[in-house]
């Protein structure tokens, strides 16, 4: 099938846009609870960071993350010409 | 369109109000001098004819709506209807419990559990939105073509599902058989009642809007008594807020405790017992002491000296990361931790019953947005839990630990006799030591009323809140099992050519048929069967992850790569686990058993990559397939 120029933009960008999203999601989890035991000497709101990071702060980050993606996508669809039609 | 969620808006807007106003009349009535049995009675009642009504208003014999709820459900209601889904009877009264004995350690779940989300956002929902068929195995089945790929998605469905659902049941026939006074194996069929009366006469659809209704009745049940509870302590009634102070004070008050001796000795004497039940263990495996059942006997007494032995150790920090002794066993922990958030993760993102609700949405761009609205709704609990945990721990620490055993507080008596409580004073000095008091971790949530001192009529909330989380998940796991056999194996494999009306008679017979399977299993109490549930994310994340994901990012991706990483993924996860568990094999890097799915999810990518590209490439159609999942939509509204 051909691919016009203008869809496999899209489609890059959606990739871009993925991917970078995954790498905050994979350091917000991963980086700081792999270093938890040297950022617990400091404190944010009374929370020790990687317990406040844990409790609370990733949840905030993932919410934003899947805002992002959803706001950024569904302008990408109109831009490039691949919405749907509106129900 | 817009005219129906105006009115669904307005619907839910006079539920929630009319629910408050019920608990309200109760509350009245309690202060009036209404029974707590009828307190209880009025609320069990009251919730399962409102469910039982949703179901029966919106039956259908259509199979679109009896399978994916018409697609018409807005972002937002999905989103209400996936919190409910998600939140089963563990996330509603046991997730506190087990933050409150592990303290950061138990984050893993918090994170796990909600981070998901930002792979089914990101990977998964707007693809198989725009796929639009009914399961999960249909994907499989279409992208990857052949029977192989779709049955054996259908059996990861079952194996993930079934073991999930039978936990739900079992919560169900606990929190009935204690607030109504029946026995459990008939709480067990009442719940199962409640459970058929959802989803068997509408499907989807009924299930669909009972969990908004759901979700509203357990979140304002959830949030309730740790409201109170933050304002009892702190004079703030925002708990998220403010616990960070409370931590802070609890941390303190672990100073004072670590530097206690009275705590010294109560674990020492612990550590006596131990030793003593050790020395019993082995005169009967040397049978040097001839007892009439050695077996129950040894069983009895290893569990003993298990938790004679958690008792002796040393007390930790609530927020400190990964407690050990040496540095090996903080390693191990830090492992595990991570381990495990990823396994949760992955887990969620591929977990049948979660990823069908966005089948459910009338676009790819509402199928995005639901996402995000699933997640907020999740969050509301789940940032809620650590703080329970917090505020229950100050509770206990400064109220209870220290005093004479003699002048306990009345709530502890009174979930003592329910034996979720247990006071022991091993060291015979009429002060209770933290080693002597044992929680079961239910007793966090379900303890909170009384701790704040709330009229019963809460505690009969928080009873109906954690019915609604069991009922609402059980509703969407029964009928992703009977669906996953009805439209998968039945419809697609066995008779392409059967009548709708027929579908939906083999649809609903088979739903009745595992829901009257699962309520069997769960009557008989298995233990094996609970300690498995945690299993299912492992098992669902390394049987579909790797195949949905590389199925939509890569087209190379072939049917014989994708059997093969089911099979190598589901395969090596399930070895590990059960190997493991039960058959005393070693851990490979101090991995637990539950999170198996770190080796099977890894292991199922780098086997369909590599089949893939030593098989033919898929052929012109699936390719045009992958591309058409890809855009909202190919036609263009431009042109």
């Amino acid at each position: 099938m051909h691919v016009p120029d203008t869809r496999r933009e899209y489609w890059r960008k959606n990739l871009w846009l993925t991917g970078s999203l995954l790498v905050v999601w994979f350091v917000v989890t991963f980086c700081i609870a792999w270093f938890a035991r040297d950022l617990a000497a400091f404190t944010f709101l009374g929370f020790p960071v990687p317990f406040y990071m844990g409790a609370q702060g990733a949840l905030f980050v993932y919410v934003l993350i899947i805002w992002i993606y959803a706001r950024r996508m569904n302008r990408l669809d109109e831009e490039y010409d691949v919405a749907e039609e509106e129900r | 369109m817009r005219a129906f969620v105006q009115n669904l808006k307005r619907y839910y807007s006079f539920f929630t109000g009319g629910f408050v106003m019920f608990v309200l009349a109760l509350a009245v009535a309690e202060y009036m001098g209404m029974p707590e049995r009828w307190i209880g009675w009025t609320f069990m009642a009251a919730t399962v004819l409102l469910y039982a009504s949703i179901g029966i208003l919106t039956r259908t014999a259509d199979v679109v709506e009896y399978y994916v709820a018409g697609r018409r459900v807005p972002a937002i209601f999905n989103g209400m209807a996936t919190g409910a889904d998600w939140m089963s009877a563990a996330s509603f009264i046991g997730m506190a419990g087990t933050l409150y004995q592990k303290g950061y350690d138990g984050l893993a779940f918090i994170m796990g559990w909600t981070g998901g989300y930002v792979l089914v956002a990101l990977l998964l929902a707007p693809y198989l939105r725009k796929f639009g068929e009914f399961t999960i195995p249909d994907f499989i089945g279409a992208r990857y073509g052949g029977h192989a790929a779709r049955s054996l998605a259908v059996v990861g469905t079952i194996l993930a599902s079934f073991t999930y659902v039978t936990a739900q049941i079992y919560g169900v026939g606990i929190i009935t058989s204690r607030f109504l006074d029946i026995n459990f194996e008939t709480g067990v069929f009442v719940g199962l009642g409640g459970i058929l009366v959802c989803s068997f006469l509408g499907g989807m659809r009924a299930v669909t809007w009972t969990q908004v209704a759901q979700y509203i009745i357990l979140i304002i049940a959830y949030l309730m008594p740790v409201v109170f509870m933050s304002y009892k302590v702190t004079s703030v009634p925002i708990p998220q807020l403010v616990y960070g102070s409370v931590l802070e004070k609890v941390t303190e008050r672990e100073n004072e405790i670590m530097a206690d001796p009275a705590q010294i000795t109560a674990r020492e004497d612990y550590r006596a017992r131990a030793k003593e039940i050790d020395a019993q263990i082995r005169d009967i495996e040397y049978r040097l002491k001839p007892v009439p059942a050695p077996a129950a006997e040894l069983d009895r007494l290893r569990k003993e000296r298990a938790e004679d032995f958690d008792k002796a150790q040393p007390i930790t920090h609530h927020a400190e990361p990964f407690p050990g002794q040496t540095a090996p066993e903080r390693n191990a922990a830090r492992l595990n931790f991570l381990a495990l958030t990823f396994c949760l993760m992955v887990g969620t993102a591929a977990l049948p019953h979660v990823l069908i609700r966005y089948y459910t949405t009338p676009s790819v761009k509402q199928a995005r947005e639901s996402v995000f609205w699933s997640l907020l709704f999740i969050s509301l609990l789940y940032f809620t839990a650590p703080a329970y945990a917090v505020f229950a721990k100050y509770e206990i620490y400064t109220n209870l630990i220290g005093s004479s055993i003699s002048e306990l507080p009345n709530w502890v008596h009174s979930w003592a006799k329910l034996g979720l409580v247990k006071v022991e004073d091993i060291n015979h000095d009429g002060i209770l030591q933290l080693a002597e008091l044992t929680l079961n971790p239910d007793v966090i949530v379900l303890a909170t009323p009384e701790i704040a001192g709330l009229p019963y009529v809460v505690a009969g909330l928080v009873a109906a809140g954690g019915l609604a989380a069991a009922l609402s998940t059980a509703d969407g796991l029964l009928l992703t099992i009977a669906n996953a056999l009805s439209h998968d194996i039945y419809y697609k494999i066995i008779n392409q050519n059967a009548s709708a009306t027929r579908r939906l008679t083999v649809a609903k017979g088979l739903l009745l048929l595992v829901a009257l399977i699962a309520a069997y299993v769960a009557s008989m109490k298995p233990d094996t069967i609970l300690s498995m549930v945690a299993w299912a994310f492992s098992i669902a994340g390394a049987c579909f992850f790797p195949a949905l994901v590389l199925g939509i990012f890569w087209k190379r991706a072939t049917q014989q790569g994708a059997v093969a990483g089911m099979v190598i993924g589901l395969g090596l996860t399930l070895y590990y686990l059960i190997g493991v568990k039960y058959f005393g094999m070693a851990k490979w890097f101090d991995i637990s058993d539950v999170s198996a799915g770190i080796f099977g999810i890894p292991a199922g990518f780098i086997s369909i990559i590599l089949v893939s590209l030593v098989t033919p490439a898929p052929d012109r159609a699936t390719q045009n397939m992958v591309e058409n999942v890809r855009y909202p939509s190919l036609k263009g509204r431009g042109s």
